[in-house]
Protein backbone atom coordinates (compact mmCIF):
# COMPACT_ATOMS: atom_id res chain seq x y z
CA UNK A 1 0.00 0.00 0.00
CA UNK A 2 2.89 2.59 0.90
CA UNK A 3 4.70 1.38 -2.01
CA UNK A 4 1.94 1.95 -4.16
CA UNK A 5 1.40 5.57 -2.84
CA UNK A 6 4.69 6.42 -3.15
CA UNK A 7 4.88 5.01 -6.97
CA UNK A 8 1.91 7.51 -7.48
CA UNK A 9 3.53 10.17 -6.36
CA UNK A 10 6.76 9.74 -7.99
CA UNK A 11 4.88 9.64 -11.22
CA UNK A 12 2.47 12.99 -10.46
CA UNK A 13 6.13 14.60 -9.63
CA UNK A 14 7.61 13.44 -12.68
CA UNK A 15 4.34 14.55 -14.93
CA UNK A 16 4.32 18.01 -13.20
CA UNK A 17 7.82 18.59 -13.94
CA UNK A 18 7.03 17.28 -17.53
CA UNK A 19 4.14 19.36 -18.06
CA UNK A 20 6.11 23.03 -16.55
CA UNK A 21 9.15 22.30 -19.11
CA UNK A 22 6.20 21.19 -21.97
CA UNK A 23 4.40 24.42 -21.20
CA UNK A 24 7.16 26.66 -21.52
CA UNK A 25 8.67 25.41 -24.48
CA UNK A 26 5.63 25.37 -26.26
CA UNK A 27 4.63 29.03 -24.90
CA UNK A 28 7.94 30.09 -25.91
CA UNK A 29 7.77 28.34 -29.60
CA UNK A 30 4.23 29.73 -30.07
CA UNK A 31 5.64 33.62 -28.80
CA UNK A 32 8.46 33.32 -31.53
CA UNK A 33 6.26 31.49 -34.51
CA UNK A 34 3.92 34.60 -33.92
CA UNK A 35 6.34 37.42 -34.97
CA UNK A 36 7.81 35.04 -37.48
CA UNK A 37 4.09 34.90 -38.57
CA UNK A 38 3.33 38.79 -38.18
CA UNK A 39 6.76 38.97 -40.17
CA UNK A 40 5.90 37.65 -43.73
CA UNK A 41 2.31 39.23 -42.85
CA UNK A 42 0.58 41.17 -45.52
CA UNK A 43 -2.54 42.19 -43.15
CA UNK A 44 -3.23 40.49 -39.84
CA UNK A 45 -5.99 41.95 -37.70
CA UNK A 46 -7.13 39.59 -35.27
CA UNK A 47 -7.64 36.20 -36.70
CA UNK A 48 -5.76 32.97 -36.53
CA UNK A 49 -3.53 33.59 -39.61
CA UNK A 50 -2.66 36.56 -41.76
CA UNK A 51 -4.81 37.17 -44.90
CA UNK A 52 -2.18 36.94 -47.38
CA UNK A 53 1.92 36.79 -47.19
CA UNK A 54 4.71 39.04 -48.31
CA UNK A 55 8.54 39.39 -47.75
CA UNK A 56 8.46 42.57 -48.04
CA UNK A 57 9.01 43.67 -44.64
CA UNK A 58 12.36 42.12 -44.89
CA UNK A 59 13.63 44.83 -47.37
CA UNK A 60 11.72 47.37 -45.79
CA UNK A 61 13.17 46.75 -42.43
CA UNK A 62 16.55 46.57 -43.87
CA UNK A 63 16.37 49.80 -45.42
CA UNK A 64 14.41 51.66 -42.71
CA UNK A 65 16.87 50.49 -39.79
CA UNK A 66 19.94 50.25 -42.04
CA UNK A 67 20.33 47.09 -40.94
CA UNK A 68 23.60 46.69 -42.96
CA UNK A 69 25.55 49.61 -41.22
CA UNK A 70 23.94 47.78 -37.37
CA UNK A 71 24.96 44.74 -38.56
CA UNK A 72 28.33 45.96 -39.43
CA UNK A 73 28.91 47.79 -36.14
CA UNK A 74 27.42 44.79 -33.97
CA UNK A 75 30.21 42.63 -36.38
CA UNK A 76 33.17 44.89 -35.23
CA UNK A 77 32.38 44.78 -31.47
CA UNK A 78 31.31 41.21 -30.92
CA UNK A 79 34.90 40.46 -32.59
CA UNK A 80 37.18 42.99 -30.69
CA UNK A 81 35.28 41.80 -27.53
CA UNK A 82 35.81 38.52 -27.84
CA UNK A 83 39.71 39.43 -29.07
CA UNK A 84 39.92 41.50 -26.13
CA UNK A 85 38.46 39.69 -23.41
CA UNK A 86 40.71 36.25 -24.29
CA UNK A 87 43.60 38.30 -24.78
CA UNK A 88 43.78 39.66 -21.11
CA UNK A 89 41.56 37.02 -19.60
CA UNK A 90 43.38 33.90 -20.42
CA UNK A 91 46.71 34.81 -18.56
CA UNK A 92 44.80 36.16 -15.79
CA UNK A 93 43.14 32.79 -15.76
CA UNK A 94 46.05 31.03 -15.67
CA UNK A 95 47.92 32.98 -13.20
CA UNK A 96 45.03 32.52 -11.19
CA UNK A 97 44.81 28.87 -11.64
CA UNK A 98 48.14 27.84 -11.32
CA UNK A 99 49.65 30.15 -8.53
CA UNK A 100 48.73 31.11 -4.72
CA UNK A 101 49.72 34.66 -4.01
CA UNK A 102 48.90 36.98 -0.96
CA UNK A 103 46.12 39.35 -2.45
CA UNK A 104 44.55 36.16 -4.58
CA UNK A 105 41.41 36.00 -2.77
CA UNK A 106 41.07 39.92 -3.46
CA UNK A 107 42.12 39.63 -7.42
CA UNK A 108 39.22 37.12 -7.64
CA UNK A 109 36.97 39.09 -5.75
CA UNK A 110 37.16 42.04 -8.23
CA UNK A 111 37.27 39.87 -11.16
CA UNK A 112 33.57 38.47 -9.75
CA UNK A 113 32.07 41.65 -8.65
CA UNK A 114 30.89 42.97 -11.90
CA UNK A 115 29.25 39.62 -12.75
CA UNK A 116 27.30 40.50 -9.16
CA UNK A 117 26.38 43.74 -9.22
CA UNK A 118 23.62 45.07 -11.99
CA UNK A 119 24.77 46.64 -15.13
CA UNK A 120 23.52 49.61 -14.85
CA UNK A 121 24.57 50.08 -11.22
CA UNK A 122 28.30 50.47 -13.02
CA UNK A 123 27.03 51.12 -16.36
CA UNK A 124 25.53 54.96 -15.00
CA UNK A 125 28.94 56.11 -13.77
CA UNK A 126 30.73 54.62 -15.99
CA UNK A 127 29.20 56.29 -19.09
CA UNK A 128 29.47 59.05 -16.97
CA UNK A 129 33.29 59.15 -17.38
CA UNK A 130 33.36 57.51 -21.37
CA UNK A 131 31.50 60.86 -21.76
CA UNK A 132 33.71 63.47 -20.18
CA UNK A 133 37.16 61.52 -21.93
CA UNK A 134 34.82 61.42 -25.04
CA UNK A 135 35.01 58.06 -26.07
CA UNK A 136 30.83 57.42 -25.41
CA UNK A 137 29.11 57.34 -28.51
CA UNK A 138 31.94 55.73 -30.53
CA UNK A 139 32.35 52.36 -31.27
CA UNK A 140 35.49 52.45 -28.50
CA UNK A 141 33.46 53.17 -26.24
CA UNK A 142 30.70 50.67 -26.79
CA UNK A 143 33.43 48.04 -26.87
CA UNK A 144 35.30 48.93 -23.56
CA UNK A 145 32.04 49.07 -21.79
CA UNK A 146 31.27 45.40 -23.15
CA UNK A 147 34.80 43.77 -21.82
CA UNK A 148 33.77 44.73 -18.40
CA UNK A 149 31.62 41.67 -17.75
CA UNK A 150 33.14 39.65 -20.72
CA UNK A 151 36.81 39.56 -19.55
CA UNK A 152 35.65 38.53 -15.89
CA UNK A 153 33.49 35.69 -17.73
CA UNK A 154 36.51 34.37 -19.46
CA UNK A 155 38.45 34.06 -16.55
CA UNK A 156 35.79 32.39 -14.50
CA UNK A 157 35.21 29.89 -17.02
CA UNK A 158 39.27 29.04 -18.19
CA UNK A 159 40.36 28.93 -14.22
CA UNK A 160 38.61 25.57 -14.12
CA UNK A 161 40.06 24.41 -17.27
CA UNK A 162 43.58 25.41 -16.88
CA UNK A 163 43.18 24.17 -13.65
CA UNK A 164 42.51 20.59 -14.65
CA UNK A 165 45.78 20.55 -17.05
CA UNK A 166 48.80 18.64 -15.63
CA UNK A 167 51.44 21.07 -14.99
CA UNK A 168 54.07 18.30 -15.37
CA UNK A 169 53.15 19.26 -18.93
CA UNK A 170 55.12 22.79 -18.02
CA UNK A 171 57.16 21.24 -16.02
CA UNK A 172 58.85 19.05 -19.01
CA UNK A 173 58.22 22.24 -21.40
CA UNK A 174 60.97 23.91 -19.14
CA UNK A 175 62.99 21.27 -18.89
CA UNK A 176 63.66 21.38 -22.74
CA UNK A 177 64.39 24.84 -22.07
CA UNK A 178 61.25 26.94 -23.31
CA UNK A 179 60.11 30.12 -21.97
CA UNK A 180 56.77 31.26 -20.31
CA UNK A 181 56.09 32.82 -23.99
CA UNK A 182 57.07 29.31 -25.60
CA UNK A 183 55.58 27.20 -23.15
CA UNK A 184 52.50 29.09 -23.39
CA UNK A 185 52.03 28.91 -27.13
CA UNK A 186 53.32 25.36 -28.07
CA UNK A 187 51.85 23.45 -25.01
CA UNK A 188 49.38 25.33 -23.06
CA UNK A 189 47.36 27.15 -25.95
CA UNK A 190 46.71 23.64 -27.31
CA UNK A 191 46.01 22.15 -24.63
CA UNK A 192 43.26 25.01 -24.11
CA UNK A 193 41.93 25.14 -27.40
CA UNK A 194 38.73 23.58 -26.50
CA UNK A 195 38.31 25.66 -23.19
CA UNK A 196 39.36 28.96 -25.11
CA UNK A 197 36.95 28.00 -27.96
CA UNK A 198 34.02 27.40 -25.73
CA UNK A 199 34.52 31.04 -23.49
CA UNK A 200 34.88 32.57 -26.42
CA UNK A 201 31.77 31.18 -28.26
CA UNK A 202 30.06 32.17 -24.94
CA UNK A 203 30.74 35.81 -24.72
CA UNK A 204 30.04 36.02 -28.51
CA UNK A 205 26.70 35.05 -27.71
CA UNK A 206 26.21 37.39 -24.78
CA UNK A 207 27.71 40.58 -25.81
CA UNK A 208 25.30 40.15 -28.94
CA UNK A 209 22.43 40.21 -26.47
CA UNK A 210 23.95 42.48 -23.85
CA UNK A 211 21.59 45.42 -23.63
CA UNK A 212 22.21 47.38 -20.67
CA UNK A 213 25.51 48.16 -21.38
CA UNK A 214 25.70 49.08 -25.25
CA UNK A 215 22.38 50.94 -24.62
CA UNK A 216 24.01 53.58 -21.70
CA UNK A 217 27.57 53.97 -24.12
CA UNK A 218 26.03 53.66 -27.87
CA UNK A 219 25.65 56.65 -30.09
CA UNK A 220 23.70 56.72 -33.36
CA UNK A 221 26.29 55.36 -35.53
CA UNK A 222 27.48 52.76 -32.87
CA UNK A 223 24.37 51.18 -31.89
CA UNK A 224 23.81 47.47 -31.95
CA UNK A 225 21.48 45.09 -33.26
CA UNK A 226 19.77 44.38 -30.11
CA UNK A 227 19.85 48.83 -29.28
CA UNK A 228 18.61 49.13 -32.76
CA UNK A 229 15.98 46.80 -32.11
CA UNK A 230 15.05 48.54 -28.51
CA UNK A 231 14.93 51.67 -30.59
CA UNK A 232 12.45 49.87 -33.39
CA UNK A 233 9.93 48.43 -30.51
CA UNK A 234 9.83 51.58 -28.52
CA UNK A 235 9.12 54.06 -31.56
CA UNK A 236 6.86 51.27 -32.90
CA UNK A 237 4.19 53.42 -32.83
CA UNK A 238 5.04 54.96 -35.73
CA UNK A 239 5.71 52.00 -38.04
CA UNK A 240 4.27 48.99 -39.02
CA UNK A 241 4.42 45.90 -36.45
CA UNK A 242 5.54 43.77 -39.64
CA UNK A 243 8.34 45.43 -40.18
CA UNK A 244 9.92 45.67 -36.35
CA UNK A 245 9.12 42.05 -36.01
CA UNK A 246 11.19 41.29 -39.16
CA UNK A 247 13.54 42.93 -37.47
CA UNK A 248 13.33 40.51 -34.45
CA UNK A 249 12.88 37.90 -36.77
CA UNK A 250 16.86 39.07 -38.27
CA UNK A 251 17.62 39.62 -34.66
CA UNK A 252 17.25 35.84 -33.51
CA UNK A 253 18.36 34.49 -36.11
CA UNK A 254 22.11 35.84 -35.56
CA UNK A 255 22.09 35.11 -32.62
CA UNK A 256 20.70 31.46 -33.12
CA UNK A 257 23.43 30.38 -35.39
CA UNK A 258 25.88 31.72 -33.00
CA UNK A 259 24.22 29.92 -30.02
CA UNK A 260 23.95 26.28 -31.97
CA UNK A 261 27.66 26.71 -32.97
CA UNK A 262 28.41 26.93 -29.71
CA UNK A 263 25.98 24.25 -28.34
CA UNK A 264 27.93 22.59 -30.86
CA UNK A 265 31.59 22.52 -29.36
CA UNK A 266 30.69 22.98 -25.78
CA UNK A 267 28.30 20.59 -24.21
CA UNK A 268 25.91 23.15 -21.38
CA UNK A 269 26.57 20.94 -18.47
CA UNK A 270 30.44 21.94 -18.76
CA UNK A 271 30.33 25.47 -18.04
CA UNK A 272 31.12 26.07 -14.96
CA UNK A 273 32.77 22.56 -13.78
CA UNK A 274 33.96 19.60 -15.40
CA UNK A 275 31.43 16.39 -15.34
CA UNK A 276 32.84 13.39 -14.18
CA UNK A 277 32.06 10.89 -16.49
CA UNK A 278 30.94 7.29 -14.56
CA UNK A 279 30.22 3.92 -16.54
CA UNK A 280 27.02 3.46 -14.52
CA UNK A 281 25.08 6.06 -13.48
CA UNK A 282 22.72 5.58 -10.80
CA UNK A 283 18.95 6.05 -10.88
CA UNK B 1 47.02 44.59 -6.13
CA UNK B 2 49.84 41.95 -7.90
CA UNK B 3 53.26 43.87 -6.44
CA UNK B 4 52.43 43.21 -3.06
CA UNK B 5 52.01 39.26 -3.95
CA UNK B 6 55.78 39.49 -5.06
CA UNK B 7 57.10 38.40 -1.74
CA UNK B 8 55.88 34.87 -1.85
CA UNK B 9 58.96 32.98 -0.30
CA UNK B 10 59.68 30.46 -2.83
CA UNK B 11 60.21 33.17 -6.06
CA UNK B 12 61.62 35.82 -5.33
CA UNK B 13 60.28 37.33 -9.06
CA UNK B 14 57.84 35.49 -10.31
CA UNK B 15 56.99 36.22 -13.82
CA UNK B 16 53.77 34.75 -13.98
CA UNK B 17 52.20 37.01 -11.65
CA UNK B 18 52.57 39.63 -14.41
CA UNK B 19 49.74 38.00 -16.50
CA UNK B 20 47.24 39.13 -14.27
CA UNK B 21 48.69 42.57 -14.45
CA UNK B 22 46.38 43.59 -18.04
CA UNK B 23 43.32 42.19 -16.01
CA UNK B 24 43.18 43.64 -13.14
CA UNK B 25 44.65 47.00 -14.23
CA UNK B 26 41.75 46.82 -16.77
CA UNK B 27 39.14 45.97 -14.22
CA UNK B 28 40.77 48.55 -11.56
CA UNK B 29 40.39 51.32 -14.46
CA UNK B 30 36.99 50.64 -15.88
CA UNK B 31 34.98 49.01 -13.26
CA UNK B 32 36.93 50.58 -10.01
CA UNK B 33 37.42 53.67 -10.61
CA UNK B 34 33.94 54.65 -12.66
CA UNK B 35 32.41 53.10 -9.67
CA UNK B 36 34.05 55.09 -7.11
CA UNK B 37 33.79 57.79 -9.08
CA UNK B 38 30.31 57.62 -9.06
CA UNK B 39 29.92 57.61 -5.53
CA UNK B 40 32.19 60.67 -4.92
CA UNK B 41 29.86 62.15 -7.81
CA UNK B 42 26.56 61.16 -5.95
CA UNK B 43 27.57 63.59 -2.91
CA UNK B 44 28.26 66.15 -5.29
CA UNK B 45 25.16 67.36 -6.02
CA UNK B 46 23.61 70.25 -7.85
CA UNK B 47 22.53 72.02 -4.97
CA UNK B 48 22.07 71.49 -1.61
CA UNK B 49 24.22 69.84 1.06
CA UNK B 50 26.24 66.49 0.00
CA UNK B 51 23.31 64.64 1.02
CA UNK B 52 20.47 65.95 -1.38
CA UNK B 53 20.52 62.99 -3.58
CA UNK B 54 19.90 60.76 -1.21
CA UNK B 55 17.37 63.01 0.82
CA UNK B 56 15.34 64.14 -3.01
CA UNK B 57 15.37 60.22 -3.73
CA UNK B 58 14.31 58.68 -0.22
CA UNK B 59 11.24 61.56 -0.21
CA UNK B 60 10.05 62.06 -3.42
CA UNK B 61 6.75 59.95 -4.50
CA UNK B 62 7.69 58.30 -7.37
CA UNK B 63 11.50 57.72 -6.63
CA UNK B 64 11.95 55.51 -3.42
CA UNK B 65 8.79 53.30 -3.94
CA UNK B 66 11.01 52.46 -6.89
CA UNK B 67 12.74 50.08 -4.85
CA UNK B 68 9.61 48.18 -3.74
CA UNK B 69 8.22 48.14 -7.42
CA UNK B 70 11.51 46.20 -8.58
CA UNK B 71 12.28 44.39 -5.62
CA UNK B 72 8.49 43.12 -5.94
CA UNK B 73 9.20 41.83 -9.21
CA UNK B 74 13.04 40.63 -8.96
CA UNK B 75 12.59 38.50 -5.79
CA UNK B 76 9.38 36.21 -6.92
CA UNK B 77 11.22 36.16 -10.55
CA UNK B 78 14.29 34.72 -8.58
CA UNK B 79 12.53 32.14 -6.57
CA UNK B 80 10.35 31.07 -9.54
CA UNK B 81 13.53 30.61 -12.13
CA UNK B 82 15.75 29.03 -9.61
CA UNK B 83 12.45 26.52 -8.05
CA UNK B 84 11.64 25.28 -11.17
CA UNK B 85 15.58 24.89 -12.45
CA UNK B 86 16.91 23.05 -9.54
CA UNK B 87 13.93 20.05 -9.93
CA UNK B 88 14.31 19.93 -13.49
CA UNK B 89 18.28 20.12 -13.53
CA UNK B 90 17.94 17.31 -10.92
CA UNK B 91 16.28 15.33 -13.26
CA UNK B 92 18.50 15.80 -15.98
CA UNK B 93 21.29 15.30 -14.16
CA UNK B 94 21.71 11.66 -14.98
CA UNK B 95 23.46 11.06 -18.97
CA UNK B 96 20.92 9.74 -21.42
CA UNK B 97 20.18 9.47 -24.64
CA UNK B 98 17.61 13.42 -24.09
CA UNK B 99 20.07 14.78 -22.05
CA UNK B 100 21.44 17.05 -24.52
CA UNK B 101 18.01 17.55 -26.57
CA UNK B 102 16.19 18.79 -23.57
CA UNK B 103 18.99 20.69 -22.51
CA UNK B 104 19.53 22.73 -25.85
CA UNK B 105 15.81 23.07 -25.92
CA UNK B 106 15.49 25.11 -22.64
CA UNK B 107 18.90 27.21 -23.25
CA UNK B 108 18.00 28.09 -26.42
CA UNK B 109 15.59 30.93 -24.96
CA UNK B 110 19.23 32.46 -23.45
CA UNK B 111 19.56 33.41 -27.21
CA UNK B 112 16.03 35.30 -27.36
CA UNK B 113 17.37 38.75 -25.55
CA UNK B 114 14.98 40.74 -23.39
CA UNK B 115 13.90 42.61 -26.67
CA UNK B 116 12.72 39.98 -28.62
CA UNK B 117 10.68 38.33 -25.40
CA UNK B 118 9.23 41.60 -25.36
CA UNK B 119 8.14 41.64 -28.64
CA UNK B 120 6.81 38.09 -29.12
CA UNK B 121 5.07 38.60 -26.03
CA UNK B 122 3.49 41.86 -27.20
CA UNK B 123 2.66 39.29 -29.95
CA UNK B 124 1.46 36.25 -28.49
CA UNK B 125 0.15 37.48 -25.17
CA UNK B 126 -1.70 40.97 -27.00
CA UNK B 127 -5.39 41.20 -26.76
CA UNK B 128 -5.75 39.78 -30.28
CA UNK B 129 -2.85 37.23 -30.04
CA UNK B 130 -2.86 33.76 -30.25
CA UNK B 131 -3.14 33.07 -26.57
CA UNK B 132 -6.26 35.03 -26.34
CA UNK B 133 -7.97 33.80 -29.55
CA UNK B 134 -7.20 30.05 -28.20
CA UNK B 135 -9.00 30.53 -24.71
CA UNK B 136 -11.74 32.09 -26.23
CA UNK B 137 -12.27 29.37 -28.44
CA UNK B 138 -12.16 26.74 -25.87
CA UNK B 139 -13.95 28.92 -24.11
CA UNK B 140 -11.68 28.83 -20.79
CA UNK B 141 -12.18 32.36 -20.65
CA UNK B 142 -13.91 34.95 -22.43
CA UNK B 143 -13.00 38.18 -20.86
CA UNK B 144 -9.88 39.88 -22.36
CA UNK B 145 -6.69 38.82 -21.39
CA UNK B 146 -4.16 41.30 -19.74
CA UNK B 147 -0.87 40.11 -19.79
CA UNK B 148 0.90 43.09 -21.42
CA UNK B 149 1.21 46.65 -20.18
CA UNK B 150 1.51 45.51 -16.83
CA UNK B 151 3.22 43.79 -13.69
CA UNK B 152 2.56 40.45 -15.07
CA UNK B 153 3.53 40.88 -18.39
CA UNK B 154 6.78 41.73 -16.94
CA UNK B 155 7.15 39.26 -14.47
CA UNK B 156 6.89 36.41 -17.32
CA UNK B 157 9.56 37.87 -19.51
CA UNK B 158 11.81 37.58 -16.28
CA UNK B 159 10.91 34.13 -15.98
CA UNK B 160 11.53 33.35 -19.70
CA UNK B 161 14.71 34.93 -19.68
CA UNK B 162 16.02 34.18 -16.81
CA UNK B 163 14.90 30.72 -16.53
CA UNK B 164 17.24 28.99 -19.51
CA UNK B 165 20.01 30.75 -17.26
CA UNK B 166 19.52 29.55 -14.02
CA UNK B 167 18.88 26.16 -15.22
CA UNK B 168 22.28 26.06 -17.19
CA UNK B 169 24.26 27.44 -13.76
CA UNK B 170 22.48 24.99 -11.80
CA UNK B 171 22.50 21.94 -14.39
CA UNK B 172 26.63 22.15 -14.27
CA UNK B 173 26.74 22.53 -10.58
CA UNK B 174 24.65 19.32 -10.45
CA UNK B 175 26.59 17.13 -12.77
CA UNK B 176 29.78 18.53 -11.04
CA UNK B 177 28.75 16.21 -8.61
CA UNK B 178 30.09 13.30 -8.31
CA UNK B 179 27.14 10.44 -8.57
CA UNK B 180 29.36 7.59 -6.48
CA UNK B 181 28.39 9.58 -3.29
CA UNK B 182 25.03 9.38 -4.09
CA UNK B 183 25.46 5.67 -4.76
CA UNK B 184 27.41 5.08 -1.38
CA UNK B 185 24.44 6.75 0.11
CA UNK B 186 22.41 3.94 -1.40
CA UNK B 187 23.85 1.05 -0.20
CA UNK B 188 23.40 2.38 2.54
CA UNK B 189 19.51 2.31 2.54
CA UNK B 190 19.25 6.32 1.46
CA UNK B 191 15.83 6.78 -1.02
CA UNK B 192 15.96 9.15 -3.66
CA UNK B 193 13.96 11.71 -1.15
CA UNK B 194 17.02 11.23 1.67
CA UNK B 195 19.98 11.38 -1.55
CA UNK B 196 18.68 14.45 -2.34
CA UNK B 197 18.21 15.80 1.35
CA UNK B 198 21.55 14.71 2.25
CA UNK B 199 24.06 14.54 -0.81
CA UNK B 200 22.91 16.27 -3.00
CA UNK B 201 21.24 19.51 -1.12
CA UNK B 202 24.71 20.28 1.07
CA UNK B 203 26.91 20.02 -1.72
CA UNK B 204 25.09 22.11 -4.33
CA UNK B 205 24.48 24.96 -1.30
CA UNK B 206 27.45 27.03 -3.03
CA UNK B 207 26.55 26.67 -6.34
CA UNK B 208 22.60 27.48 -5.65
CA UNK B 209 23.50 30.75 -3.43
CA UNK B 210 25.93 31.40 -6.59
CA UNK B 211 23.01 31.03 -8.91
CA UNK B 212 20.60 33.07 -6.43
CA UNK B 213 22.14 35.25 -6.38
CA UNK B 214 23.30 36.11 -10.46
CA UNK B 215 19.30 35.30 -11.02
CA UNK B 216 18.54 38.14 -9.16
CA UNK B 217 21.04 40.39 -10.67
CA UNK B 218 19.72 39.69 -13.96
CA UNK B 219 15.92 40.04 -12.24
CA UNK B 220 17.20 43.53 -10.35
CA UNK B 221 18.53 44.95 -13.29
CA UNK B 222 15.19 44.66 -15.87
CA UNK B 223 14.91 47.37 -17.52
CA UNK B 224 14.02 46.90 -21.10
CA UNK B 225 11.12 44.76 -21.02
CA UNK B 226 10.00 47.23 -18.08
CA UNK B 227 9.43 49.90 -20.25
CA UNK B 228 7.97 47.59 -23.32
CA UNK B 229 5.93 45.52 -21.52
CA UNK B 230 5.14 47.23 -18.29
CA UNK B 231 3.88 50.59 -17.50
CA UNK B 232 6.94 52.21 -16.72
CA UNK B 233 5.21 55.43 -15.51
CA UNK B 234 3.17 53.23 -12.78
CA UNK B 235 3.24 49.56 -11.51
CA UNK B 236 6.27 48.68 -13.11
CA UNK B 237 8.31 51.90 -12.76
CA UNK B 238 11.72 50.30 -11.92
CA UNK B 239 14.87 51.60 -10.07
CA UNK B 240 16.42 51.17 -13.56
CA UNK B 241 13.98 53.05 -15.25
CA UNK B 242 14.50 56.19 -12.59
CA UNK B 243 18.37 56.47 -13.05
CA UNK B 244 18.15 56.25 -16.63
CA UNK B 245 15.50 59.22 -16.26
CA UNK B 246 17.73 61.27 -13.95
CA UNK B 247 21.45 60.57 -16.52
CA UNK B 248 19.52 61.16 -19.86
CA UNK B 249 16.55 62.95 -19.71
CA UNK B 250 17.05 65.64 -17.25
CA UNK B 251 21.13 65.12 -17.38
CA UNK B 252 21.68 64.93 -13.39
CA UNK B 253 24.52 62.48 -13.40
CA UNK B 254 24.64 63.09 -9.66
CA UNK B 255 21.15 62.27 -9.18
CA UNK B 256 21.70 59.04 -11.41
CA UNK B 257 25.06 57.93 -9.71
CA UNK B 258 23.14 58.49 -6.38
CA UNK B 259 20.31 56.32 -7.71
CA UNK B 260 22.76 53.52 -8.90
CA UNK B 261 24.73 53.22 -5.79
CA UNK B 262 21.47 52.63 -4.05
CA UNK B 263 20.93 49.69 -6.63
CA UNK B 264 24.28 48.40 -5.91
CA UNK B 265 23.37 48.34 -2.06
CA UNK B 266 20.42 46.48 -2.95
CA UNK B 267 21.83 43.82 -4.52
CA UNK B 268 24.65 43.60 -1.90
CA UNK B 269 21.93 43.24 0.78
CA UNK B 270 19.97 40.35 -0.51
CA UNK B 271 23.96 38.68 -1.62
CA UNK B 272 24.64 38.83 1.76
CA UNK B 273 21.07 37.52 3.26
CA UNK B 274 21.77 34.79 0.38
CA UNK B 275 25.54 33.78 1.75
CA UNK B 276 23.60 33.95 5.11
CA UNK B 277 20.93 31.24 4.53
CA UNK B 278 23.81 28.76 2.45
CA UNK B 279 25.57 28.91 5.81
CA UNK B 280 22.38 26.93 7.05
CA UNK B 281 22.54 24.28 4.72
CA UNK B 282 26.26 24.02 4.24
CA UNK B 283 29.02 24.02 6.80
CA UNK B 284 32.69 23.66 6.16
CA UNK B 285 34.44 22.76 3.10
CA UNK B 286 33.76 19.90 0.80
CA UNK B 287 36.48 18.43 -1.26
CA UNK B 288 34.29 15.97 -3.33
CA UNK B 289 32.02 18.60 -4.65
CA UNK B 290 33.67 20.16 -7.85
CA UNK B 291 36.42 19.06 -9.74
Amino acid sequence: MKIDQKAWFDRAWRGLLLGLMLLFVVNIGLMVAAVGTSSVARRWLGTWLPEGWTTTWYTAAWKEFQLDSVLWVTVEVVFAVVALSLLIGVPAAYTLARRNFIGKRALMLLFLLPLMVPAITYGIPLATVLYQVQLAGTIYGVILANLIPAAPFVILVMTPFIEQIDPNLESAARVFGAGTGRMFWHVLVPLLAPGILAASLLVLVRTIALFELTFLTAGPDSQTLVVALYYAVFAAGVRAPQSVDAMAMIYMAVTLVWLLIALRFVNPTQLVSRVKEHPQPVL
Amino acid sequence: MSAAADTTPHAPLDRALLLVVPAAAFMLLLFVYPFLYGLALSFDPKQGNWLANYTFFFTTDNEWPTIWTTLKLALPATLINVGLALPIAYKMRVKTRYQRWVTTILVVPITLGTVLIAEGMLTYFGPKGWLSQFLQLVHLYDGPIRLTHNYWGVLISLIVSGFPFAFLLILSYITGIDPVLARAAATLGADPKAQFRHIYLPLLAPGLAMCLCLAFVQAFSVFPSAILLGSPAGPTRVISIAAYEAAFEQYDYSLASAIAMLMGLVQLVIVAAVLALRGVFYRGPVAGGKG
